[in-house]
């Protein structure tokens, strides 16, 4: 059980450091919600079924969902690196339709 | 020079974590006040979920406190982003995939963000989880397709009166000779859908007001962006 956790905590310093590291801000807020979504996973395995939850829907889920929607509002979601035109949530199939 | 300084402080946090992570058995709180609630709760308060218990009947004020907190913070978001010109052009709506998958979706996230309101005195999970899971069921349409509205005024008012609801209750606990928030009501057999007083309507009004908050919160975030394009 100890290596798992050791695992799960080594996913969660990788995320952690990636978050830092990534030049491009999608990214940066991807892997901040693999980093909420391994500690959900820990407090699982510590028996905190409550806390995993809370983590799993607040964490994994609302704050990176906040964190992409102001970055959609400051111009900065672009998946791709050369791309320099505003780019909404949708997918680029639906720019299309405009 | 700052980078050296911001690492030689990393480093000093981690050492200082270590030691003190090192002094502890691997998930064994060295508390006691732990095993005096667990060994009490199931008699006093009735709840087969030991959280719930201490979230809602012995440190209900607390959770009062969590959604001031969340109100003010829901309050200044929603200041600060202002509201929307009505002139500005919405995003198109969404492909066809987005679209069926957000109308599926939504029923399948109402019905398990419910549940799992409903089951907090049971089972892992209450209020605040699945007010979260109700707000995204609520949201999904919007990220769908952007031209439609979550109505504001509905969204406030159950707001409003949930998170009044919740007050009312401790109040009623107050006027029967009781402490604030105290649990009323029969307790009911433990592990029964309708146990544990009023703990479960309570939670209903947590999840209540943090579904409606969080999905108005997020639509507010959501509509105010195109605003400056």
């Amino acid at each position: 059980m100890i290596l798992i956790s050791a695992a799960i905590v080594v996913i969660m310093l990788l995320a952690a450091a990636a978050a830092l590291l990534f030049k491009n801000h999608v990214a940066a807020v991807a892997s901040v919600g693999i980093l909420s979504l391994a500690l959900s996973l820990l407090f699982v395995i510590l028996k905190a079924p409550d806390v995993a939850m809370t983590e799993a829907a607040v964490g994994a889920g609302l704050s990176a969902l906040v964190l992409a929607l102001g970055l959609r509002r400051l111009g900065l979601w672009q998946i791709e690196h050369t791309d320099t035109t505003r780019r909404g949530i949708t997918d680029p199939g639906s720019q299309r339709d405009a | 020079m700052r980078n050296l300084a911001s690492l030689l402080f990393a480093a000093g946090l981690g050492f200082l974590l270590m030691v003190f992570g090192l002094q502890f058995d691997f998930g064994n709180a060295p508390m006691l006040v732990g095993q005096a609630i667990q060994s009490a709760a199931p008699d006093q308060v009735g709840a087969a979920n030991i959280v719930t218990s201490v979230v809602l009947g012995y440190r209900g004020i607390d959770t009062l406190g969590e959604l001031a907190i969340l109100f003010a913070a829901s309050t200044a978001v929603g200041l600060i982003l202002g509201n929307r010109h009505t002139s500005t052009k919405q995003d198109p709506d969404s492909g066809v995939i987005l679209r069926a998958g957000g109308e599926l979706l939504m029923p399948l996230l109402l019905v398990v963000g419910l549940y799992i309101i409903l089951h907090g005195h049971l089972t892992p999970g209450g209020g605040f989880q699945g007010g979260v899971i109700l707000a995204a069921a609520f949201f999904i349409p919007v990220l769908a397709r952007p031209s439609t509205h979550l109505k504001h005024t509905g969204m406030s008012l159950i707001e409003g009166f949930s998170g009044a609801a919740f007050i009312l209750i401790g109040l009623a606990a107050l006027y029967s000779g009781g402490e604030f928030l105290q649990p009323l009501l029969d307790k009911g057999v433990i592990g029964n859908l309708l146990s544990a007083g009023t703990l479960p309507l309570l939670y209903l009004a947590v999840g209540l007001k943090v579904g409606a908050e969080l999905a108005g919160l997020l639509a507010h975030l959501a509509a105010a962006e195109t605003s400056e394009s």
